[in-house]
Protein backbone atom coordinates (compact mmCIF):
# COMPACT_ATOMS: atom_id res chain seq x y z
CA UNK A 1 0.00 0.00 0.00
CA UNK A 2 2.61 1.98 0.89
CA UNK A 3 4.94 1.22 -2.30
CA UNK A 4 1.77 2.23 -4.43
CA UNK A 5 1.61 5.49 -2.79
CA UNK A 6 5.15 5.79 -3.40
CA UNK A 7 4.98 5.18 -7.07
CA UNK A 8 2.42 7.01 -7.05
CA UNK A 9 4.02 10.43 -5.95
CA UNK A 10 7.20 9.60 -7.73
CA UNK A 11 4.91 10.19 -10.85
CA UNK A 12 3.08 12.81 -10.06
CA UNK A 13 6.59 14.50 -8.66
CA UNK A 14 7.92 13.55 -12.42
CA UNK A 15 5.24 15.13 -14.49
CA UNK A 16 5.56 18.04 -12.16
CA UNK A 17 9.32 18.37 -12.88
CA UNK A 18 8.70 18.10 -16.99
CA UNK A 19 6.14 20.69 -16.97
CA UNK A 20 8.88 23.00 -14.68
CA UNK A 21 11.36 22.39 -17.25
CA UNK A 22 9.22 23.40 -20.20
CA UNK A 23 9.64 27.24 -19.12
CA UNK A 24 13.38 26.90 -18.20
CA UNK A 25 14.00 24.80 -21.76
CA UNK A 26 11.98 27.63 -23.25
CA UNK A 27 14.69 30.58 -21.65
CA UNK A 28 17.34 28.61 -22.37
CA UNK A 29 16.23 27.97 -26.45
CA UNK A 30 15.60 31.63 -26.35
CA UNK A 31 18.62 32.42 -25.10
CA UNK A 32 20.52 30.35 -26.92
CA UNK A 33 19.10 31.03 -30.23
CA UNK A 34 19.34 35.06 -30.10
CA UNK A 35 22.63 35.17 -29.13
CA UNK A 36 23.64 32.47 -32.10
CA UNK A 37 21.61 34.74 -34.78
CA UNK A 38 22.48 38.06 -32.92
CA UNK A 39 26.75 37.25 -32.89
CA UNK A 40 27.36 36.89 -36.81
CA UNK A 41 25.95 40.31 -37.75
CA UNK A 42 27.66 41.98 -34.68
CA UNK A 43 30.87 40.98 -35.77
CA UNK A 44 31.09 41.48 -39.22
CA UNK A 45 29.72 45.47 -38.83
CA UNK A 46 31.99 45.84 -36.00
CA UNK A 47 30.98 46.37 -32.33
CA UNK A 48 31.33 49.74 -32.41
CA UNK A 49 29.83 50.39 -35.52
CA UNK A 50 26.65 48.53 -34.91
CA UNK A 51 26.53 49.88 -31.09
CA UNK A 52 27.55 53.76 -31.68
CA UNK A 53 26.44 53.86 -35.35
CA UNK A 54 24.35 57.00 -36.22
CA UNK A 55 23.12 55.96 -38.97
CA UNK A 56 20.63 52.97 -40.59
CA UNK A 57 20.72 52.30 -44.20
CA UNK A 58 20.04 48.78 -44.66
CA UNK A 59 19.24 48.87 -48.32
CA UNK A 60 21.88 51.15 -50.08
CA UNK A 61 24.59 49.86 -52.08
CA UNK A 62 26.99 50.47 -49.24
CA UNK A 63 24.74 49.72 -46.36
CA UNK A 64 25.09 50.92 -42.89
CA UNK A 65 23.92 49.23 -39.81
CA UNK A 66 24.23 51.96 -36.91
CA UNK A 67 21.69 51.44 -34.24
CA UNK A 68 22.76 54.19 -31.76
CA UNK A 69 19.19 55.86 -32.77
CA UNK A 70 17.28 52.61 -31.35
CA UNK A 71 19.05 52.76 -28.41
CA UNK A 72 18.66 56.18 -27.63
CA UNK A 73 15.34 56.29 -28.58
CA UNK A 74 14.27 53.15 -26.59
CA UNK A 75 16.02 54.61 -23.94
CA UNK A 76 14.55 58.19 -24.19
CA UNK A 77 11.02 56.85 -24.87
CA UNK A 78 11.13 54.70 -21.57
CA UNK A 79 12.71 57.36 -19.40
CA UNK A 80 10.30 59.81 -20.43
CA UNK A 81 7.34 57.41 -19.69
CA UNK A 82 8.28 56.36 -16.59
CA UNK A 83 9.11 60.12 -15.42
CA UNK A 84 5.05 61.04 -16.30
CA UNK A 85 4.08 58.02 -14.73
CA UNK A 86 5.77 57.70 -12.17
CA UNK A 87 4.06 60.53 -10.21
CA UNK A 88 0.62 59.44 -11.29
CA UNK A 89 1.06 55.81 -10.54
CA UNK A 90 2.41 56.55 -7.23
CA UNK A 91 0.16 59.09 -6.02
CA UNK A 92 -2.72 56.76 -7.12
CA UNK A 93 -1.65 53.76 -5.02
CA UNK A 94 -0.83 55.90 -1.75
CA UNK A 95 -4.60 57.03 -2.31
CA UNK A 96 -5.95 54.07 -2.98
CA UNK A 97 -4.18 52.12 -0.59
CA UNK A 98 -4.83 54.64 2.46
CA UNK A 99 -7.58 57.34 1.75
CA UNK A 100 -9.86 55.62 -0.78
CA UNK A 101 -12.60 54.45 0.45
CA UNK A 102 -13.73 50.62 0.19
CA UNK A 103 -16.49 51.73 -3.01
CA UNK A 104 -14.07 54.14 -4.41
CA UNK A 105 -11.17 51.37 -3.61
CA UNK A 106 -13.22 48.54 -5.50
CA UNK A 107 -14.37 51.00 -8.71
CA UNK A 108 -10.54 52.34 -9.30
CA UNK A 109 -9.09 48.64 -8.66
CA UNK A 110 -11.46 47.38 -11.07
CA UNK A 111 -9.87 50.28 -13.16
CA UNK A 112 -6.44 49.49 -13.29
CA UNK A 113 -7.38 45.83 -14.06
CA UNK A 114 -8.92 46.71 -16.94
CA UNK A 115 -6.28 49.05 -18.19
CA UNK A 116 -3.91 46.40 -17.85
CA UNK A 117 -5.91 44.22 -19.76
CA UNK A 118 -6.10 46.17 -22.83
CA UNK A 119 -4.15 44.82 -25.99
CA UNK A 120 -1.10 47.20 -26.91
CA UNK A 121 -2.93 47.47 -30.08
CA UNK A 122 -5.70 48.61 -29.11
CA UNK A 123 -3.38 51.37 -26.83
CA UNK A 124 -1.71 51.91 -30.28
CA UNK A 125 -4.88 52.76 -32.47
CA UNK A 126 -6.21 55.09 -29.59
CA UNK A 127 -3.38 56.77 -30.02
CA UNK A 128 -3.05 56.80 -33.44
CA UNK A 129 -6.54 58.01 -34.47
CA UNK A 130 -7.15 60.29 -31.42
CA UNK A 131 -3.32 61.25 -29.55
CA UNK A 132 -1.38 61.89 -33.12
CA UNK A 133 -3.79 64.32 -34.89
CA UNK A 134 -4.40 65.71 -31.12
CA UNK A 135 -0.49 66.60 -30.84
CA UNK A 136 -0.73 67.92 -34.35
CA UNK A 137 -3.08 70.44 -33.29
CA UNK A 138 -1.50 71.21 -30.23
CA UNK A 139 1.75 71.49 -30.98
CA UNK A 140 1.42 73.12 -34.57
CA UNK A 141 3.65 70.85 -36.10
CA UNK A 142 2.94 68.79 -39.72
CA UNK A 143 2.79 65.27 -37.90
CA UNK A 144 2.16 64.33 -34.74
CA UNK A 145 3.77 61.41 -34.98
CA UNK A 146 6.82 61.92 -32.72
CA UNK A 147 8.79 60.10 -29.70
CA UNK A 148 6.31 62.66 -27.38
CA UNK A 149 3.07 60.39 -28.64
CA UNK A 150 5.26 57.57 -28.07
CA UNK A 151 5.83 58.85 -24.70
CA UNK A 152 2.23 59.54 -23.64
CA UNK A 153 0.91 55.79 -25.15
CA UNK A 154 3.95 54.23 -23.08
CA UNK A 155 3.34 56.26 -20.05
CA UNK A 156 -0.43 54.88 -19.71
CA UNK A 157 0.77 51.61 -20.15
CA UNK A 158 3.18 51.76 -17.26
CA UNK A 159 0.60 52.94 -15.17
CA UNK A 160 -1.19 49.08 -13.92
CA UNK A 161 2.30 47.57 -12.99
CA UNK A 162 3.77 50.64 -11.25
CA UNK A 163 0.14 51.19 -9.07
CA UNK A 164 -0.13 47.72 -8.20
CA UNK A 165 3.36 46.66 -7.27
CA UNK A 166 3.41 50.03 -5.34
CA UNK A 167 -0.01 49.56 -3.96
CA UNK A 168 0.43 46.23 -2.34
CA UNK A 169 3.79 47.52 -1.28
CA UNK A 170 1.78 50.29 0.67
CA UNK A 171 -0.31 47.66 2.13
CA UNK A 172 2.31 45.59 3.54
CA UNK A 173 3.32 48.31 5.59
CA UNK A 174 2.89 47.11 9.16
CA UNK A 175 0.13 49.15 11.49
CA UNK A 176 2.49 49.74 13.83
CA UNK A 177 4.44 52.36 12.11
CA UNK A 178 1.35 54.27 11.36
CA UNK A 179 -0.56 54.36 14.47
CA UNK A 180 3.01 55.10 16.25
CA UNK A 181 3.15 58.20 14.19
CA UNK A 182 -0.43 59.13 14.51
CA UNK A 183 0.25 58.76 18.27
CA UNK A 184 3.11 60.96 18.27
CA UNK A 185 0.79 63.94 16.98
CA UNK A 186 1.78 63.64 13.13
CA UNK A 187 -1.70 64.51 10.89
CA UNK A 188 -2.64 61.49 8.45
CA UNK A 189 -0.96 63.17 5.69
CA UNK A 190 2.18 63.34 7.14
CA UNK A 191 2.40 59.99 8.57
CA UNK A 192 1.57 58.34 4.64
CA UNK A 193 4.02 60.44 3.25
CA UNK A 194 7.05 60.30 5.73
CA UNK A 195 6.02 56.68 7.09
CA UNK A 196 4.54 54.48 5.27
CA UNK A 197 6.12 55.13 1.94
CA UNK A 198 9.69 55.52 3.42
CA UNK A 199 8.88 51.86 4.53
CA UNK A 200 7.79 50.90 1.31
CA UNK A 201 10.48 52.23 -1.01
CA UNK A 202 11.51 48.89 -2.09
CA UNK A 203 8.43 47.61 -3.33
CA UNK A 204 7.57 51.31 -5.01
CA UNK A 205 11.37 51.25 -6.80
CA UNK A 206 10.52 47.71 -7.96
CA UNK A 207 7.13 49.15 -9.06
CA UNK A 208 8.82 51.80 -11.05
CA UNK A 209 11.48 49.18 -12.84
CA UNK A 210 8.72 47.04 -13.78
CA UNK A 211 7.08 49.88 -16.00
CA UNK A 212 10.64 50.74 -17.27
CA UNK A 213 10.48 46.60 -18.41
CA UNK A 214 7.10 47.17 -19.88
CA UNK A 215 7.89 50.18 -21.67
CA UNK A 216 11.25 49.12 -22.99
CA UNK A 217 9.69 45.99 -24.84
CA UNK A 218 6.76 47.25 -26.21
CA UNK A 219 6.40 47.33 -29.97
CA UNK A 220 2.91 47.43 -30.85
CA UNK A 221 1.25 50.37 -29.63
CA UNK A 222 4.29 52.61 -30.23
CA UNK A 223 4.94 51.56 -33.79
CA UNK A 224 2.03 53.39 -34.81
CA UNK A 225 2.29 56.06 -33.37
CA UNK A 226 6.07 56.81 -33.64
CA UNK A 227 6.68 57.82 -37.45
CA UNK A 228 8.98 54.74 -37.60
CA UNK A 229 11.80 56.70 -39.30
CA UNK A 230 15.76 56.14 -38.15
CA UNK A 231 15.89 59.37 -36.81
CA UNK A 232 18.07 60.40 -33.72
CA UNK A 233 15.81 61.00 -31.17
CA UNK A 234 13.94 64.04 -30.76
CA UNK A 235 10.86 65.25 -29.01
CA UNK A 236 8.78 66.25 -32.04
CA UNK A 237 10.55 63.73 -34.92
CA UNK A 238 9.49 60.45 -36.15
CA UNK A 239 11.23 58.16 -34.33
CA UNK A 240 12.25 54.35 -34.44
CA UNK A 241 12.19 52.35 -31.63
CA UNK A 242 14.75 49.21 -30.94
CA UNK A 243 11.48 46.58 -30.73
CA UNK A 244 10.00 48.39 -34.04
CA UNK A 245 13.63 48.38 -35.66
CA UNK A 246 13.03 44.41 -35.67
CA UNK A 247 9.43 43.94 -36.31
CA UNK A 248 9.33 46.81 -39.23
CA UNK A 249 11.90 45.39 -41.21
CA UNK A 250 11.66 41.41 -40.23
CA UNK A 251 9.26 40.43 -43.15
CA UNK A 252 11.10 41.92 -45.85
CA UNK A 253 14.85 41.56 -45.15
CA UNK A 254 15.94 39.44 -47.66
CA UNK A 255 16.67 35.68 -45.54
CA UNK A 256 20.35 35.22 -45.04
CA UNK A 257 21.50 38.57 -45.83
CA UNK A 258 23.43 40.79 -43.33
CA UNK A 259 20.19 42.91 -43.16
CA UNK A 260 18.72 40.29 -41.67
CA UNK A 261 20.87 38.97 -39.25
CA UNK A 262 21.48 43.10 -37.99
CA UNK A 263 17.70 42.59 -36.98
CA UNK A 264 18.25 39.37 -34.89
CA UNK A 265 21.57 41.55 -33.73
CA UNK A 266 19.11 44.28 -32.76
CA UNK A 267 16.67 42.07 -30.91
CA UNK A 268 19.82 40.43 -29.02
CA UNK A 269 20.39 44.32 -27.75
CA UNK A 270 17.30 44.71 -26.31
CA UNK A 271 17.60 40.88 -24.68
CA UNK A 272 21.09 42.19 -23.07
CA UNK A 273 18.69 45.54 -22.18
CA UNK A 274 15.76 43.71 -20.42
CA UNK A 275 18.40 41.08 -19.28
CA UNK A 276 19.76 43.75 -16.88
CA UNK A 277 16.14 45.34 -16.04
CA UNK A 278 15.64 41.73 -14.60
CA UNK A 279 18.64 41.62 -12.91
CA UNK A 280 18.10 44.89 -10.94
CA UNK A 281 14.86 44.12 -10.24
CA UNK A 282 15.52 40.80 -8.28
CA UNK A 283 17.99 42.37 -6.10
CA UNK A 284 15.45 45.08 -5.21
CA UNK A 285 13.17 41.83 -4.36
CA UNK A 286 15.81 40.51 -2.75
CA UNK A 287 16.73 43.77 -0.64
CA UNK A 288 12.86 43.92 0.50
CA UNK A 289 12.51 40.38 1.35
CA UNK A 290 15.17 40.76 3.84
CA UNK A 291 14.76 44.54 4.94
CA UNK B 1 3.26 41.39 -34.55
CA UNK B 2 2.07 37.64 -34.05
CA UNK B 3 1.17 37.86 -37.91
CA UNK B 4 4.75 38.72 -38.51
CA UNK B 5 6.03 36.02 -36.44
CA UNK B 6 3.86 33.82 -38.47
CA UNK B 7 4.67 34.83 -41.43
CA UNK B 8 8.46 34.43 -40.71
CA UNK B 9 7.33 30.74 -39.46
CA UNK B 10 5.95 30.53 -42.91
CA UNK B 11 8.47 31.93 -44.94
CA UNK B 12 11.25 29.59 -43.26
CA UNK B 13 8.71 26.79 -43.75
CA UNK B 14 8.24 27.60 -47.31
CA UNK B 15 11.64 27.95 -47.98
CA UNK B 16 13.08 24.89 -46.48
CA UNK B 17 10.48 23.09 -48.78
CA UNK B 18 11.50 24.83 -51.80
CA UNK B 19 14.42 23.92 -50.87
CA UNK B 20 14.36 20.69 -51.31
CA UNK B 21 12.21 20.94 -54.13
CA UNK B 22 14.65 22.44 -56.21
CA UNK B 23 17.24 20.38 -55.07
CA UNK B 24 15.61 16.91 -55.83
CA UNK B 25 14.01 17.63 -58.93
CA UNK B 26 10.67 15.53 -59.45
CA UNK B 27 9.17 15.12 -62.54
CA UNK B 28 6.19 17.58 -62.25
CA UNK B 29 7.10 19.94 -60.01
CA UNK B 30 6.36 23.67 -60.62
CA UNK B 31 9.61 25.76 -58.71
CA UNK B 32 9.59 29.06 -58.38
CA UNK B 33 11.98 31.68 -56.87
CA UNK B 34 11.64 35.19 -56.33
CA UNK B 35 9.54 38.63 -55.51
CA UNK B 36 8.06 38.48 -52.28
CA UNK B 37 5.69 41.25 -54.08
CA UNK B 38 4.46 38.76 -56.66
CA UNK B 39 3.61 36.04 -54.09
CA UNK B 40 -0.73 36.81 -54.19
CA UNK B 41 -0.51 36.54 -57.57
CA UNK B 42 1.86 33.55 -58.20
CA UNK B 43 0.08 31.81 -55.32
CA UNK B 44 -3.52 32.31 -56.96
CA UNK B 45 -2.30 30.97 -60.10
CA UNK B 46 -0.38 28.15 -58.85
CA UNK B 47 -3.46 26.95 -56.93
CA UNK B 48 -5.68 27.32 -59.39
CA UNK B 49 -3.44 25.55 -61.95
CA UNK B 50 -2.78 22.51 -59.22
CA UNK B 51 -6.83 22.30 -58.78
CA UNK B 52 -7.77 22.16 -62.49
CA UNK B 53 -5.15 19.98 -63.90
CA UNK B 54 -4.50 18.04 -60.35
CA UNK B 55 -1.12 17.09 -61.06
CA UNK B 56 2.40 18.56 -59.95
CA UNK B 57 3.30 20.27 -57.46
CA UNK B 58 3.45 23.81 -56.89
CA UNK B 59 5.94 25.62 -54.88
CA UNK B 60 7.32 29.17 -54.48
CA UNK B 61 9.98 30.70 -52.65
CA UNK B 62 9.84 34.44 -51.75
CA UNK B 63 12.97 35.83 -51.71
CA UNK B 64 13.32 38.85 -54.05
CA UNK B 65 13.98 39.81 -57.45
CA UNK B 66 17.59 39.38 -57.43
CA UNK B 67 17.69 35.89 -56.09
CA UNK B 68 15.15 34.85 -57.73
CA UNK B 69 16.83 35.95 -61.24
CA UNK B 70 19.99 34.32 -60.20
CA UNK B 71 18.50 30.94 -58.93
CA UNK B 72 16.48 30.54 -62.45
CA UNK B 73 20.37 31.47 -64.12
CA UNK B 74 22.27 29.01 -61.78
CA UNK B 75 19.40 26.13 -62.73
CA UNK B 76 18.19 26.20 -59.10
CA UNK B 77 14.83 26.87 -59.93
CA UNK B 78 12.93 26.70 -63.02
CA UNK B 79 10.76 30.05 -63.06
CA UNK B 80 11.87 33.08 -61.55
CA UNK B 81 9.65 36.31 -60.42
CA UNK B 82 11.12 39.54 -60.68
CA UNK B 83 9.61 42.90 -60.38
CA UNK B 84 11.62 44.65 -62.43
CA UNK B 85 13.09 43.59 -65.77
CA UNK B 86 16.60 42.52 -66.62
CA UNK B 87 19.55 44.28 -66.19
CA UNK B 88 21.75 44.10 -69.27
CA UNK B 89 24.52 42.18 -66.91
CA UNK B 90 21.48 39.65 -66.45
CA UNK B 91 20.14 39.56 -70.28
CA UNK B 92 23.71 38.32 -71.44
CA UNK B 93 23.10 34.47 -68.97
CA UNK B 94 20.32 33.56 -71.55
CA UNK B 95 17.41 34.44 -69.74
CA UNK B 96 13.89 35.31 -71.17
CA UNK B 97 11.85 37.42 -69.35
CA UNK B 98 7.62 37.49 -70.05
CA UNK B 99 6.05 40.10 -68.28
CA UNK B 100 2.39 38.59 -67.28
CA UNK B 101 1.18 41.67 -65.21
CA UNK B 102 1.59 45.31 -64.18
CA UNK B 103 1.11 46.68 -60.57
CA UNK B 104 0.36 49.97 -60.70
CA UNK B 105 1.15 52.57 -57.65
CA UNK B 106 -0.85 55.56 -56.83
CA UNK B 107 0.17 58.34 -55.23
CA UNK B 108 -2.14 59.85 -52.81
CA UNK B 109 -3.55 62.44 -50.49
CA UNK B 110 -5.71 63.69 -48.08
CA UNK B 111 -9.38 64.09 -49.73
CA UNK B 112 -9.04 68.04 -48.12
CA UNK B 113 -6.33 68.50 -50.52
CA UNK B 114 -6.92 70.76 -53.54
CA UNK B 115 -3.75 69.53 -55.64
CA UNK B 116 -4.90 67.00 -58.06
CA UNK B 117 -2.33 66.24 -60.34
CA UNK B 118 1.28 66.25 -59.85
CA UNK B 119 4.32 65.53 -62.88
CA UNK B 120 7.68 63.02 -61.73
CA UNK B 121 9.96 66.28 -61.04
CA UNK B 122 7.87 67.90 -58.83
CA UNK B 123 6.67 64.18 -57.10
CA UNK B 124 10.47 63.13 -56.78
CA UNK B 125 11.31 67.08 -55.70
CA UNK B 126 8.89 66.40 -52.65
CA UNK B 127 10.03 63.34 -51.62
CA UNK B 128 13.79 64.04 -51.31
CA UNK B 129 12.94 67.66 -49.53
CA UNK B 130 13.50 70.24 -52.28
CA UNK B 131 9.39 71.21 -52.34
CA UNK B 132 8.18 71.30 -48.27
CA UNK B 133 5.31 73.27 -48.26
CA UNK B 134 1.95 72.54 -50.23
CA UNK B 135 1.68 76.55 -50.73
CA UNK B 136 4.85 76.23 -53.63
CA UNK B 137 2.62 73.73 -55.63
CA UNK B 138 -0.67 76.05 -55.27
CA UNK B 139 -2.30 74.33 -52.62
CA UNK B 140 -3.08 75.54 -49.38
CA UNK B 141 -0.48 76.21 -46.67
CA UNK B 142 0.98 73.68 -44.78
CA UNK B 143 4.32 71.64 -44.98
CA UNK B 144 3.73 68.08 -46.66
CA UNK B 145 4.16 65.38 -44.79
CA UNK B 146 5.83 62.21 -46.58
CA UNK B 147 4.21 58.75 -45.92
CA UNK B 148 6.12 55.57 -47.28
CA UNK B 149 6.89 52.29 -46.40
CA UNK B 150 9.84 50.67 -45.01
CA UNK B 151 13.81 49.58 -46.35
CA UNK B 152 12.95 46.81 -48.78
CA UNK B 153 9.36 47.19 -49.22
CA UNK B 154 8.44 46.07 -52.58
CA UNK B 155 5.96 49.25 -53.08
CA UNK B 156 8.94 51.32 -51.90
CA UNK B 157 11.23 49.84 -54.19
CA UNK B 158 9.05 50.31 -57.13
CA UNK B 159 8.05 53.64 -56.78
CA UNK B 160 11.32 54.94 -55.98
CA UNK B 161 12.93 53.68 -58.80
CA UNK B 162 10.50 55.15 -60.99
CA UNK B 163 10.55 58.31 -59.07
CA UNK B 164 14.60 58.14 -59.38
CA UNK B 165 14.89 58.56 -55.79
CA UNK B 166 16.24 55.27 -54.55
CA UNK B 167 17.50 56.29 -50.60
CA UNK B 168 17.17 59.74 -50.92
CA UNK B 169 13.86 60.21 -49.39
CA UNK B 170 13.09 62.54 -45.93
CA UNK B 171 10.19 59.83 -45.13
CA UNK B 172 8.86 61.60 -42.20
CA UNK B 173 6.64 58.25 -41.36
CA UNK B 174 7.82 54.49 -42.30
CA UNK B 175 4.93 52.30 -42.31
CA UNK B 176 4.93 48.67 -42.87
CA UNK B 177 1.69 47.74 -44.53
CA UNK B 178 -0.43 49.61 -47.58
CA UNK B 179 -3.39 49.51 -45.34
CA UNK B 180 -1.84 52.10 -42.54
CA UNK B 181 -0.09 54.53 -45.27
CA UNK B 182 -3.57 54.74 -46.15
CA UNK B 183 -5.15 55.44 -42.89
CA UNK B 184 -2.20 58.06 -41.85
CA UNK B 185 -2.80 59.82 -45.25
CA UNK B 186 -6.40 60.15 -44.45
CA UNK B 187 -5.91 61.62 -41.33
CA UNK B 188 -3.37 63.97 -41.79
CA UNK B 189 -4.95 66.84 -44.49
CA UNK B 190 -0.92 67.70 -45.07
CA UNK B 191 0.30 64.08 -45.94
CA UNK B 192 1.21 62.17 -49.40
CA UNK B 193 1.70 58.43 -49.80
CA UNK B 194 1.91 55.92 -52.29
CA UNK B 195 0.02 52.85 -52.21
CA UNK B 196 -0.72 49.50 -54.56
CA UNK B 197 -3.53 50.74 -56.62
CA UNK B 198 -5.60 47.56 -55.67
CA UNK B 199 -5.66 48.48 -52.21
CA UNK B 200 -6.50 52.37 -52.43
CA UNK B 201 -9.86 53.57 -50.72
CA UNK B 202 -12.35 56.15 -50.99
CA UNK B 203 -11.28 57.91 -47.63
CA UNK B 204 -7.76 59.59 -49.98
CA UNK B 205 -7.95 60.78 -52.80
CA UNK B 206 -5.86 59.50 -55.86
CA UNK B 207 -3.71 62.31 -58.03
CA UNK B 208 -3.08 62.14 -61.80
CA UNK B 209 0.73 61.91 -62.40
CA UNK B 210 2.00 64.02 -65.62
CA UNK B 211 -1.58 64.42 -66.29
CA UNK B 212 -2.99 60.98 -66.34
CA UNK B 213 -4.83 58.66 -63.41
CA UNK B 214 -4.10 55.48 -62.62
CA UNK B 215 -7.16 53.11 -64.53
CA UNK B 216 -6.40 49.62 -65.63
CA UNK B 217 -6.44 51.12 -69.20
CA UNK B 218 -3.83 53.60 -68.34
CA UNK B 219 -1.32 51.42 -67.05
CA UNK B 220 -1.57 48.84 -69.70
CA UNK B 221 -1.20 51.27 -72.17
CA UNK B 222 1.99 52.91 -70.21
CA UNK B 223 0.90 56.18 -69.93
CA UNK B 224 0.57 55.96 -66.19
CA UNK B 225 4.33 55.83 -65.28
CA UNK B 226 4.03 54.50 -61.75
CA UNK B 227 4.45 50.52 -62.16
CA UNK B 228 5.87 47.76 -61.89
CA UNK B 229 6.26 44.88 -64.06
CA UNK B 230 5.66 41.55 -62.66
CA UNK B 231 8.06 39.41 -64.69
CA UNK B 232 8.04 35.65 -65.41
CA UNK B 233 11.94 34.59 -66.57
CA UNK B 234 12.66 31.53 -67.71
CA UNK B 235 16.48 30.23 -69.44
CA UNK B 236 16.23 30.49 -72.84
CA UNK B 237 17.97 27.27 -73.73
CA UNK B 238 16.75 24.90 -71.22
CA UNK B 239 13.39 23.50 -71.97
CA UNK B 240 10.66 23.35 -69.35
CA UNK B 241 8.88 19.99 -68.66
CA UNK B 242 5.04 19.53 -69.47
CA UNK B 243 4.45 20.69 -66.22
CA UNK B 244 5.97 23.17 -66.21
CA UNK B 245 4.86 24.32 -70.06
CA UNK B 246 1.49 23.44 -69.36
CA UNK B 247 1.88 26.05 -66.23
CA UNK B 248 3.78 28.69 -68.13
CA UNK B 249 1.07 28.92 -71.00
CA UNK B 250 -2.01 28.94 -68.11
CA UNK B 251 -0.15 31.68 -66.90
CA UNK B 252 -1.34 33.83 -70.45
CA UNK B 253 -4.36 32.11 -70.91
CA UNK B 254 -7.72 33.64 -70.25
CA UNK B 255 -8.42 31.84 -67.24
CA UNK B 256 -5.66 33.33 -65.81
CA UNK B 257 -6.25 36.65 -66.69
CA UNK B 258 -9.13 36.88 -64.23
CA UNK B 259 -7.04 35.42 -61.93
CA UNK B 260 -4.79 38.24 -61.84
CA UNK B 261 -7.53 40.68 -61.90
CA UNK B 262 -8.96 39.34 -58.84
CA UNK B 263 -5.35 39.37 -57.09
CA UNK B 264 -5.55 43.48 -57.79
CA UNK B 265 -2.78 43.50 -60.90
CA UNK B 266 -3.29 44.49 -64.38
CA UNK B 267 -2.93 41.61 -66.69
CA UNK B 268 -0.59 42.81 -70.20
CA UNK B 269 -2.53 40.77 -72.71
Amino acid sequence: MKNKINKKETIIHGIFLILGLITIASVLLISVYLVLTGIPAIKEIGFFDFLFGKEWEPTVSEPKFGILPFILTSVYGTIGAVLLGTPIGFFTAVYLAKLASPQIKKIVSMAISLLAGIPSVVYGLVGMLVLVPAIREIFKISDGTSLLSAIIVLSVMVLPSIIKISFTALEAVPKEYEEGSLALGATPLETYLRVSVPAAKSGIAAAIILGVGRAIGEAMAVIMVSGNVANMPSLFRSVRFLTTAVSSEMSYATSGSLHKQALFSIALVLFVFIMLINVILHSFFKRQKEG
Amino acid sequence: MKKKILSIVTVTLMFSGVLTGCTVKEGNTIATDGSSSMEKVIGALGEAFIEKNDMGRFTYNPTGSSTGITAVAEGRCDIGLSTRVLKDEEMSSDLTETIIAYDGIAVIVNPENNISDLDIETIAKIYTGKITNWKELGGRDGEIVLIGREANSGTRDGFESVIGTENACKYRQELTTTGDVITTVANNPNAIGYASIASVKEIVKVISVNGVLPTDENIKKGTYVIKRPFVLITKTDNQLSPTEQAFYEFCFSEEAKSIIELAGVVPVY
